[in-house]
């Protein structure tokens, strides 16, 4: 009888036992450690308020980290994906502010905030296909590709901001384009929308990775790419959407951000590829492709959102701050290796056991 | 031949890979001045005695004598040190760096102190290459030249460092019949001052012609050894297979329905496109039949296959499948349209190492499991099953990763990924490359079941007895082109092997091509 009751009880939770987060989960044991050591230090950290802040800052760098996911698990890399945060936002206030002019006429259109959101996002997307274009038909590497189009994006949210800040992005009644300020500022269910934002993102994402044709391709593109193409997977189609996808989870993030602040700076999203980067590794991601999952890179972004903000409410200095999360990332990389090291030798000593 | 003209012996060497013997007991001599060639199929040991005596490997048991004095390497540097080179199979030259720091990369001349004379290494070079009567310059790139050029500055570097024994591994695989002939005119003039030479080559006409002695292995054991004068080439065949191989095992099914055919298939060599890897080939494959493509290495057995396959595109040329032109197709298009490829090198073509069985066996297929959007898991796992059973891997769960299993059961998750797609016909280039004699025969066993439901098969090999005994029908392949069409029940294995070993090349080299 209680066997049977165990036997089921590991089918429900297949693949996915306490035992497996433990073992497997580096970004869990480190999320754990610094919630603790957090708590234990201010009695202000695990406040309902203070969890949901810290909760909205994670769903920033989150939903980058879950595009950039997308891209590490096909070998690549996406390093425009801050300037995109930055276009997005500053694309955003200028519709709100100024409008589109029709050429050749005095016409000035003021879009609604959906349509605003829709551009920004396909934007975003276009950002992404222009990199995912280079990268498979001009045989660009993904490093460099996307190291051009960082530049090229900032400088093209420089250029349409004229260098400056889109203020106060709250839109006017006359003109049908108020509520912007609800992507940042809006709750629902005392969650933040931007929170919400990142739910559904994942749980999209994990259903297309475990789920669809899509995944299984992105999977065996990262394993061995050419093995992929030899089975039929149309690696460059895969790739190109892969960036696309990317590009839109920048915009996204761009334009949760520029509501919170209603205000668009071109400047905005600066450094953030490196956060989203960080947060796929630390979540168990193989930079070399074929190996991370969307959980891992959820407690990745949990990891490094819980630490930085833990560490500006003690007080420790943002100079320390910067070398306290440059170790932590070091830290967690370093132990999962040695574990995966541990991993493969138990498998040799099993396979010298059979012989 | 007196003692003192051995310069080089190897005594009951034995060389063991874990369980494996590579080579058992083998006695090798080389003769000061001399060529001795060692003969041997793939997987005799040739390559491992040969990295013994250049110190690459160290041997399990057994000796080596230099001069008649007792020696052992610790690396090949030390083996260089005493005077031996090797020309390698596969290149292993930088390609970022000139001809002459390859030339001398790690025994660069010195002037004073320690910069390097880069006007003594120039003159060198330019010495050497007159010598091999080649027209390259000391500061052209190595990963500019041809393939052929780049076979040349590997045998110069061998020269540069006064090697009193060098020892070839197939040193002409990419050379043109000119280069072949100068290198012959070299290999002259260095027995001429002294150098002994092993020379090893699968085109056993050309590796006959320049020996002095000879040396056959078989199955890790050294068989016979002789003067070249005493033997001839069915002869060195006979050693080398063991007397006649097992008679063909392969089942006559073959219908009259052609499901592939090709046309007039012209392609470029994808390592030096002015040469051609195959000159206008055609075949045609009948529903049932398994036919063979034999041939040796560089014949352009590989490039034909993943040409057909999608990989590579043809200069010209149809390929047809059941009637319909697939050859502008990409490879997604063509394994849908019913042909698919079982490549050479599965770790690096074949499988995806980080997956499970499962997904290893459904990746060709994964779009035939979706109903809106969602791939089922249960008809997949139900597939996934089925042809585990069917091309009877051994594993404990479709779940396991690939990489836990043994290079026959890899294969056969390889093929059944293949038999997945249900194609109308199956390509496999060196389908049992790697895995063990048991595996082999299970794996030809499988191809003639499937085969009998109206499968086309085509396979590549460069293994003999596998050609003879599990096609229907043999097209030996040599330097591109057709040379025989031969019935296995018909002909001994000496006939196969002679066809392929023919010197019939008239490939264009040049842009004229």
């Amino acid at each position: 009888m209680s066997n049977q009751v165990s036997k089921s009880t590991k089918n429900i939770f297949d693949g996915f036992t306490f035992g497996k987060l433990l073992t497997e989960g580096r970004a869990f044991i480190a999320l754990a450690v610094i919630i603790v050591v957090f708590a234990s230090l201010s009695p202000n950290y695990l406040n309902l308020s203070n969890v949901i802040v810290m909760t909205r800052h994670v769903g920033l760098n989150a939903l980058l980290a879950i595009g950039m996911l997308l891209v590490i698990l096909t070998a690549g890399i996406d390093l425009s994906v801050g300037s995109t945060v930055g276009l997005s936002g500053v694309l955003a206030g200028f519709m709100l502010m100024q409008g589109i002019q029709i050429p050749g006429t005095q016409t000035v259109l003021y879009p609604s905030v959906w349509v605003i959101v829709v551009l920004c996002l396909g934007a975003g997307a276009l950002v992404g296909l222009l990199n995912g274009v280079l990268i498979t038909r001009f045989k660009v590497a993904p490093f460099i590709t996307t190291l051009g189009t960082l530049y090229v994006v900032r400088g093209t949210a420089l250029l349409i901001a004229k260098g400056e800040t889109f203020n106060d992005m709250t839109g006017k009644p006359e003109l049908g384009n108020t509520g912007f300020h609800v992507l940042g500022l809006g709750k629902f269910l005392g969650l933040p929308t931007g929170v919400w934002v990142m739910i559904v993102v994942a749980l999209v994402t994990a259903l297309l990775l475990t789920k669809t044709v899509f995944g299984r391709w992105l999977y065996a593109l990262g394993g061995n790419e050419r093995a992929a193409e030899l089975s039929g997977v149309p690696i460059k189609r895969v790739k190109i959407w892969v960036y696309t996808l990317s590009g839109i989870c920048a915009a996204a993030t761009g334009l949760i951000i520029a509501s919170e602040l209603t205000a668009g700076a071109p400047q905005t999203g600066q450094s953030y590829e490196l956060n989203a980067i960080a947060a796929v590794v630390i979540g168990g991601a193989a930079l070399s492709g074929g190996r991370g999952h969307i959980r891992g890179t959820l407690l990745g972004a949990f990891v490094i959102g819980f630490l930085g903000d833990g560490l500006v409410i003690v007080g420790v200095s943002s100079f320390w701050q910067m070398v306290i999360q440059g170790a932590v990332i070091i830290l967690a990389v370093a132990l999962d290796e040695a574990q995966q090291g541990s991993k493969k030798k138990q498998k040799l000593a099993k396979v010298a056991a059979e012989k | 031949m007196s003692k003192s003209d051995l310069v080089l012996r190897a005594k009951k060497v034995r060389k063991e890979y874990g369980l494996t013997v590579a080579l058992n007991d083998v006695d090798f001599d080389l003769v000061r001045g001399k060529v001795t060639t060692l003969f041997g199929e793939n997987g005799a040991g040739k390559s491992t005695l040969m990295k013994i005596l250049a110190g690459i490997e160290r041997p399990t048991s057994g000796s080596l004598e230099l001069d008649g004095k007792d020696i052992s390497f610790d690396s090949p540097t030390e083996a260089r040190a005493n005077g031996i080179s090797i020309i390698h199979q596969e290149l292993s030259l930088a390609p970022n760096l000139t001809v002459r720091d390859n030339m001398f990369l790690g025994s660069e001349i010195r002037s004073l102190g320690s910069r390097v004379n880069y006007a003594a290494e120039n003159e060198k070079v330019r010495e050497i290459m007159k010598r091999l009567q080649h027209d390259i310059g000391p500061d052209e790139i190595v990963g500019d030249l041809r393939l052929g050029q780049q076979q040349i500055v590997e045998i110069a570097r061998a020269l540069a460092s006064d090697a009193r024994i060098l020892i070839m591994d197939e040193p002409t695989s990419a050379l043109s019949n000119v280069e072949i002939e100068i290198l012959f005119t070299v290999i002259e003039d260095l027995k001429a001052h002294g150098v002994s030479i092993v020379y090893i080559s699968h085109h056993l006409e050309e590796a006959l012609h320049v020996a002095d002695y000879i040396y056959v292995l078989r199955d890790s054991n050294m068989i016979a050894t002789d003067e070249a004068k005493n033997v001839d080439l069915p002869g060195i065949v006979r050693m080398m297979i063991g007397r006649d191989g097992a008679g063909s095992t392969a089942i006559d099914q073959k219908t009259d329905q052609v499901v592939l055919e090709l046309k007039n298939l012209t392609i470029a060599d994808p390592a030096n496109p002015a040469r051609l890897a195959v000159d206008n080939f055609n075949l045609k494959v009948h529903a049932g039949e398994v036919v063979c493509l034999y041939g040796q290495m560089g014949a352009g057995r590989t490039e034909l296959l993943e040409t057909i396959a999608g990989r590579l595109s043809q200069i010209s040329g149809q390929i047809l499948l059941n009637g319909v032109d697939i050859a502008t197709l990409s490879i997604n298009s063509r394994i849908k349209a019913g042909v698919a490829l079982v490549p050479e090198d599965r770790q690096r073509d074949g499988l995806v190492q980080l997956m499970t069985v499962g997904h290893n066996i459904a990746l060709s297929s994964v779009g035939d499991f979706v109903k809106k959007f969602i791939m089922r898991t249960s008809p997949e796992v139900a597939s996934i099953e089925q042809k585990i059973k069917d091309v009877r891997v051994k594993t404990s769960s479709h779940k396991s990763l690939i990489t836990s299993l043994s290079g026959g059961n890899q294969q056969k998750v390889v093929i059944g990924k293949v038999l997945l797609t249900n194609p109308k016909a199956i390509i496999l280039d060196e389908p049992t490359r790697g895995i063990d004699v048991g595996a082999k025969a299970e794996i030809f066993q499988l191809l003639s079941e499937q085969a009998k439901s109206g499968l086309a098969v085509l396979f590549a090999t460069s293994e003999i007895s596998e050609a003879m005994a599990s096609a229907n029908r043999i097209i030996v392949l040599s330097k591109g082109h057709v040379t025989a069409e031969m019935d296995p029940k018909k002909v001994s294995q000496s006939d196969v092997m002679a066809a392929a070993d023919e010197k019939t090349s008239k490939l264009r080299i040049g842009a004229g091509a």
